[in-house]
């Protein structure tokens, strides 16, 4: 398999998890949205460090899921709260910043 | 660093050190006044400081005159140097015109001051303060004016004077009347003003000099035959003009009695408004090289002798009478000095000052004692006040021109030197004002204190610090002429029946006066309804519109220029800025929309942007 295969598939995967973003209502699955386009990310590294031999690649992976790791948790407990004062985790109805 | 003596002059330090002392004095009064508000806030203490300084000025002023009588001497320093000589200076001119003013505005002043320690009594202490403070800086300012020895130095001293004069006339700022008429005072003089000014720089311009002396001595060796001299001294007169109240711009004169009565005996009647005439006196050598504008003056003065004297016959306010009867006599003055006459003019100008000063001060004892200014509404206050009914008629004789006080000898000599000059009309309009002085200074007389309504309230004798000035006006009124009969100051000899002419005619406005007022064998009402004199009298209780005509013209062009920089001021700058800031709201406005506070939104933006930039990344940055 070439390299095109591997890029293009992490760009489906970007696009679907922005997508995600922009259209989910629950903030769950934004969250899920952003851990998707996180992932398309890794691939590209992987792939990258794969065809190019440069193990730096893989040592940024690792760092990006450590951090996804951190970012999901921080992400689910802002969540959470938020759903403890205002019942609901519909993003529709989070708009306290409006001008 | 004294500059050099001018041509003709002496220079003796101790005279011009002495009239510098007597100017200083009250400077430092009012610097002290000015500055130590505690002091300015006590009031009587305030009031102790400015009469000490101004009784060691007239003490200072008194000596002088009897030691420097005869001569003249004169200081300068640069105040504005430059290369070759300084452009202009400061200094002291000491001789006689200034040395008889110097003891008139010290003594005026300092009787004044003491006469308002009583009469402003039951004024709040830092208001008397304020008032003490701004009578420091009159006298200072006046005895400026009177020792200038340039036109610069008099001009700068001219508009303190003014400044003062409109500090004191609206001394009760809180009546809309005396802030009113204040500031009508300060511009219709600042109209004449402007004329003094212009025509002073354009005589520099000529000349490149501002001193009198340099002036007169270019004047004696007829080399001052410039091209426009006519203008310039007409210019320079209508400074006079403002100030002594001639016609047509005398209507601010009889407004300033809205002041205190002590500020208009000495500001409105014996100094200030005498300070055109005597800056035409010592001008004098400038304008006898432009006869026309002498005659003017002369004509002018007349007229408004006469058209004062009228005005004065009709005004029910004791105040008013005596500011039109100012008026008058400033018309007489001019009128003198216009018949080249000056030193007739000024010999009347002293005697006025003190006779017509009395006349204020008795005028504000009777008001202090019956609260009213109305005539109609006082009466038989000589059997009450007698002393002061006695200094008031002693006054009401000198003005009327009656021998052996001082107002006969000066108004005679002003009446000879206008009939020796062959200006017979002016002449006929100065006698015809001699019989309605005397008449309508006799109906005040016969209506206030011998009158047959009661007058209001509790008339009494007022105190002695009021009393005390009126006497000595009285006796110096008396004094003086006596001191003119005995001739050695007569100055002018008029034909023979001059003389008995004046007396005749002061007598017959008095017997008038008596006739109409007191006997009431005349009925005022039904004389004044006969023919010739219905006109004069429905013109002269209108002010003959002159008055009116300046109200209107105020509205007319000012009013209407100002409504048009407000219109432009509104709508034009103000709707540039509100056009602007409206934009700014707008746009704002508008722009608010785009913050809705949805997280998702600002990441459609992000993405969006993003795209847009690997597009053209793509297919434009090549």
């Amino acid at each position: 398999m070439s390299l095109n295969a591997y890029l293009t598939l992490a760009a489906l995967v970007f696009a679907i998890g922005l997508f995600g973003v922009l259209t989910r209502r629950n903030a769950i699955g934004i969250l899920l949205g952003i851990e998707l386009m996180l992932n398309a990310v890794n691939i590209n590294l992987v792939a990258f460090a794969r065809f190019h031999g440069d193990l730096r690649g893989l040592v940024f992976t690792l760092f990006t899921i450590a951090i996804t790791v951190a970012e999901v948790a921080v992400g689910l407990a802002i969540v959470i709260v938020i759903f403890r004062v205002r019942r609901t985790v519909e993003a529709d109805r989070l708009d306290l910043l409006r001008g | 660093m004294p500059t050099a003596v001018p041509h003709g002059v002496g220079l003796d330090p101790a005279a011009t050190n002495m009239a510098l002392l007597v100017v200083l004095l009250p400077f430092v009064a009012f610097v002290l006044l000015a500055v130590v508000a505690p002091l300015r806030r006590r009031g009587q203490a305030a009031g102790a400081v400015s009469i000490a300084a101004i009784a060691v000025a007239f003490l200072a002023a008194l000596f002088s005159w009897f030691v420097w009588k005869g001569d003249a001497h004169v200081q300068t320093w640069a105040w504005i140097p430059a290369d070759e000589g300084p452009t202009a200076t400061v200094g002291v001119l000491l001789d006689p015109l200034s040395n008889a003013m110097l003891v008139l505005v010290t003594l005026v002043s300092l009787l004044v001051q003491i006469y308002s320690l009583a009469y402003l009594r039951d004024e709040r202490a830092p208001s008397l303060g304020r008032y003490y403070t701004y009578q420091s800086l009159f006298a200072f300012s006046m005895l400026g004016l009177v020792l200038s020895p340039s036109f610069i130095q008099m001009f700068v001293f001219w508009e303190l004077v003014g400044l003062c004069s409109y500090l004191l006339i609206g001394y009760w700022y809180e009546r809309p009347s005396a802030a009113r008429a204040a500031v009508k005072a300060f511009w219709i003089t600042k109209l004449g003003d402007l004329g003094f000014v212009i025509g002073i720089v354009m005589l520099w311009t000529a000349t490149g000099t501002f001193e009198f002396h340099a002036l007169f001595a270019l004047a004696q060796e007829h080399a001052l035959a410039i091209e426009g001299l006519g203008t310039i001294m007409l210019l320079i007169y209508l400074g006079a003009v403002g100030k002594s109240a001639q016609f047509p711009l005398h209507v601010w004169l009889p407004d300033a009695m809205e002041g205190p009565a002590p500020v208009s005996a000495l500001i409105h009647a014996a100094t200030m408004v005498t300070a055109g005439v005597f800056m035409v006196t010592r001008a004098q050598p400038l304008f006898v090289l432009v006869p026309d504008v002498l005659v003017l003056m002369g004509w002018v003065g007349a007229f408004t002798a006469l058209l004062a004297a009228t005005l004065a016959c009709v005004e029910s306010d004791i105040k008013r009478v005596l500011a039109y009867s100012t008026v008058s006599q400033l018309g007489y003055m001019m009128a003198a000095v216009g018949a080249g006459a000056p030193d007739a003019g000024f010999l009347h100008l002293l005697t006025h000052g003190l006779f017509k000063a009395l006349l204020f001060l008795g005028a504000g004892a009777v008001i202090h004692a019956v609260g009213t200014n109305d005539i109609f509404r006082m009466g038989g206050l000589f059997r009450t006040m007698p002393q002061t009914g006695v200094v008031f008629i002693v006054g009401t004789l000198a003005l009327a021109g009656l021998p052996p006080l001082a107002g006969f000898f000066s108004k005679e000599a002003v009446l000879a030197g206008v009939w020796d000059s062959g200006m017979t009309w002016p002449f006929l309009m100065l006698a015809l004002s001699v019989l309605l002085t005397a008449f309508y200074m006799f109906r005040v007389v016969f209506l206030t204190f011998f009158g047959r309504v009661p007058a209001t309230g509790h008339p009494h004798e007022p105190s002695w610090t009021m009393r005390g000035p009126l006497w000595v006006l009285a006796t110096l009124t008396v004094l003086v002429g006596i001191r003119l009969a005995a001739g050695s100051l007569r100055g002018r000899h008029g034909p023979g029946w001059l003389a008995p002419l004046s007396v005749a005619a002061a007598l017959g406005g008095i017997a008038l006066a008596w006739a109409m007022y007191q006997r009431g064998a005349v009925d005022p009402g039904r004389l004044a309804a006969t023919f010739p004199l219905s006109v004069i009298d429905a013109l002269a209780r209108r002010r003959y519109g002159i008055d009116g005509l300046y109200a209107g013209l105020y509205r007319g062009f000012i009013l209407a220029f100002s409504r048009l920089i407000g219109w432009i001021d509104r709508y034009l700058v103000d709707g540039v800025l509100n056009f602007v800031s409206a934009l700014t709201l707008r746009g704002g406005d508008l722009l608010r929309r785009i913050q809705s506070g949805y997280a998702q939104d600002y990441v459609y933006g992000v993405a969006f942007g993003v795209l847009l930039l690997l597009v053209w990344a793509q297919w434009w940055a090549r």
